[in-house]
């Protein structure tokens, strides 16, 4: 039988759709008041400083980066690998890859010291840098997977589905990399300067992004009572299993390579046994809120067939990635530089010091508009064009299912 | 007619016209560009050169404990800290230091040593690496500069210096030195008195302030001339690079540690 996926955009009309967008552009508004104020007085109203120099607005824009990478994933696997029941669920990849990124990117520029200089940005590049390689990347990214989302969405490009979906899926790994070696190019600091960064931020994208993804279509196809199969989101969900595992193993390999060379036991020390807040988020945060406690969730028998519960999981995987974000940029920032080894250093500008790093409300405030504006532009997004399958019933997504001529069918189905 | 032909005649009337639009252009912005030449005492057709390289030295044997000359100067020559009404919004830890006395106890042997760190100058500086505007540059002479023009306010530069030489700018500012810009929103550090240097004063603020004290722990001059003091001193003496390991070839070099 060919199975033939119908999609239409959601008629948006409710008012829990309206409810929901005006609560996202409550917010947003909110963040560009911060914003604001933090622009027009200058970064003195924030927490950052001159040790601490990227806050909390670059744990927010770096992790929205690197989960709109990883949103692509599920049309990769169906363009790329040729996985059928990912088909239905790529055309909103694509759209909630790029709204992510558009939410990183806005929240990346406004925290320059000069947003208005943009267009400089643009057109004075330094090919040395990896930022640099990065603007260019990303500007990429919206191209190609524009066009990746055109040859779905048009009958008539169909055909050509399969190669704009691999460019989207080898730029997505390139763009990964670069941001991961933002941090792994720095040489100079000791919580950074790792060849593991770029693959490690390659699979903390799989993750993140997939988590995203999840929530973005149980609140779809809840929000809109289209009938979404358990095949789907069991499917789903264990890939988020594998993932969750792999951030888990590279964070190990990360610190067991690092805890057997010497000179990097004080950072060790500083993030695993007695960095405050940062050690508190790492253990809690990172290990046990966003790997363990999910990981639990979507093998554990029972727990896993909970829809509630999976969600859950993917929420802990987002909060759990934000911690690990939090730790790797501000903690990396916070433990002091080793410019004499062997010696204790003071000065009058905080050498040798463990630097406090307070995150003000502007920064927060702006972070988490970023977070809202993916939101409301997928919302948006879904509305105007047909990105949605009308329906992601099992027999949909994958023609070896009957169709539920009985509910017990389905049922035998999602136990096997 | 040639196509041949055609072309060169053609190439030549298009050559004719932007030339004549250049000089038409020249002729307007040309009396600002001549004001502009005449008011600096260093010509502009006279280039850095590559033939010198500036560097420091700084013997920390002769750098007194708790002297404050260097850093003093610095902040009233080019107009921060000290030199400046402004950064009063800013925390101590957002404040703006191009120079700053550290001092350092040996973990095991308990001596202790004094000097100051400021911008390296590095041969293969990390920050000109990193930057994506190309702001962060090296002149030819081995100085390291932000160009306030182009700097984005990305701070990548910040993340990557190994030395904590560079400032961030946390509010507006007004109170400033007039050879020597700044601005809210832009990077900054050590210029090693870039504008002095230009003038042919042949020193910077810190070693001149620390000369004047009569403890002469700095040394500034040409790295590249064997007969100059520093190229000699260095020559004669053991001298170490701060994070030699990360083989940057720094324009600032320590004696005594």
């Amino acid at each position: 039988m060919k199975n033939i996926v119908h999609y239409n955009s959601i008629p948006g009309k409710s008012i829990g759709y309206w409810g929901l967008l005006g609560f996202l552009g409550f917010i947003v508004l909110l963040g560009l008041g911060a914003t604001w104020h933090m622009e027009h007085s200058g970064h003195y109203v924030t927490g950052m400083t001159n040790q601490v120099v990227w806050g909390l607005p670059h744990v927010f824009a770096v992790f929205l980066i690197v989960a709109a990478s990883g949103a692509l994933n599920v049309a990769s696997i169906s363009s790329v690998f040729s996985k059928k029941m990912y088909k239905p669920l790529a055309r909103m990849s694509g759209l909630v890859a790029l709204c992510l990124l558009a939410g990183g990117l806005v929240v990346l520029l406004l925290d320059l010291g000069r947003p208005d200089r943009l267009i400089v940005a643009m057109t004075y590049y330094n090919f040395k840098s990896i930022f640099a390689w990065n603007i260019i990347l990303y500007t990429g990214f919206f191209a190609i997977v524009a066009v990746y989302l055109w040859m779905m969405m048009e009958r008539k490009m169909n055909k050509f589905t399969r190669p704009a979906g691999i460019a989207a899926f080898i730029w997505r790994l390139i763009l990964t990399t670069g941001t991961g070696s933002i941090f792994g190019f720095l040489v100079a600091r000791e919580a950074y300067d790792a060849a593991i960064m770029a693959p490690m931020f390659i699979i903390m994208s799989f993750s993140f992004g997939l988590a995203i993804f999840i929530l973005v279509i149980m609140a779809t196809y809840n929000g809109t009572e289209r009938p979404l199969g358990d095949k789907t989101i069991r499917t789903l969900k264990n890939l988020l299993g594998v993932f969750v595992s792999s951030v888990l193993y590279f964070t190990l390999a990360y610190h067991l390579t690092n805890l057997y060379a010497t000179q990097h036991h004080g950072i060790e020390r500083f993030i695993l046994l007695d960095g405050g807040i940062y050690t508190q988020l790492f253990w809690w945060g990172q290990i046990l809120i966003g790997g363990i406690l999910p990981l639990i969730i979507v093998y554990h028998p029972s727990l896993s067939k909970s829809r509630q519960m999976i969600a859950a999981a993917c929420t802990m995987v987002i909060v759990g990635g934000l911690a690990q974000m939090y730790v790797i940029i501000i903690g990396g920032q916070a433990f002091p530089m080793s410019l004499f080894p062997g010696y204790e250093v003071t000065s009058s500008f905080y050498d040798g010091v463990v630097m406090d790093y307070a995150p003000s409300i502007w920064e927060f405030g702006l972070g988490v508009a970023g977070m809202a504006m993916s939101m409301i532009m997928v919302m948006i997004a879904i509305k105007v064009l047909p990105f949605a399958a009308t329906s992601l019933e099992d027999h949909v997504v994958d023609p070896s299912h009957a169709k539920p001529a009985d509910s017990g069918a389905v049922e035998a189905e999602a136990t096997a | 007619m040639s196509d041949k032909q055609e072309q060169q005649i053609d190439q030549s009337r298009r050559g004719f016209i932007s030339k004549s639009t250049a000089a038409a252009a020249i002729s307007v912005i040309a009396p600002g560009i001549t004001l502009h030449q005449v008011a600096q005492a260093k010509p502009v057709d006279e280039a850095v050169t590559s033939k010198v390289r500036w560097g420091m030295l700084i013997d920390t044997n002769k750098c007194a404990d708790g002297c404050t000359a260097c850093t003093t100067a610095c902040q009233t020559e080019n107009g921060w800290g000290s030199g400046s009404t402004d950064e009063q919004n800013s925390s101590p830890e957002q404040q703006a230091q191009w120079i700053r006395k550290v001092t350092l106890k040996n973990k095991s042997t308990g001596s202790t040593h004094s000097l100051p760190m400021m911008c390296q100058h590095c041969e293969e500086p990390p920050c000109v690496d990193v930057c994506p505007t190309g702001a962060s540059f090296k002149r030819v002479d081995g100085i390291v500069l932000v160009d306030k023009h182009i700097c984005i306010g990305c701070r990548y530069c910040m993340m990557a210096c190994p030395y904590k030489a560079r400032s961030f700018i946390h509010e507006a500012l007004s109170d400033q030195a007039p050879h020597s810009p700044r601005g809210k929103g832009t990077v900054e550090s050590c210029t090693m008195c870039v504008h002095k240097v230009d003038r042919g004063d042949g020193t910077t603020a810190c070693a001149e302030a620390c000369a004047k004290e009569g403890h002469r722990a700095i040394i500034f001059g040409d790295l590249k001339d064997p007969d100059s003091e520093i190229s000699k001193t260095l020559k004669s003496n053991s001298t170490t690079q701060i994070r030699a390991d990360l083989n940057l070839n720094t324009g600032v070099r320590y004696r005594g540690i």
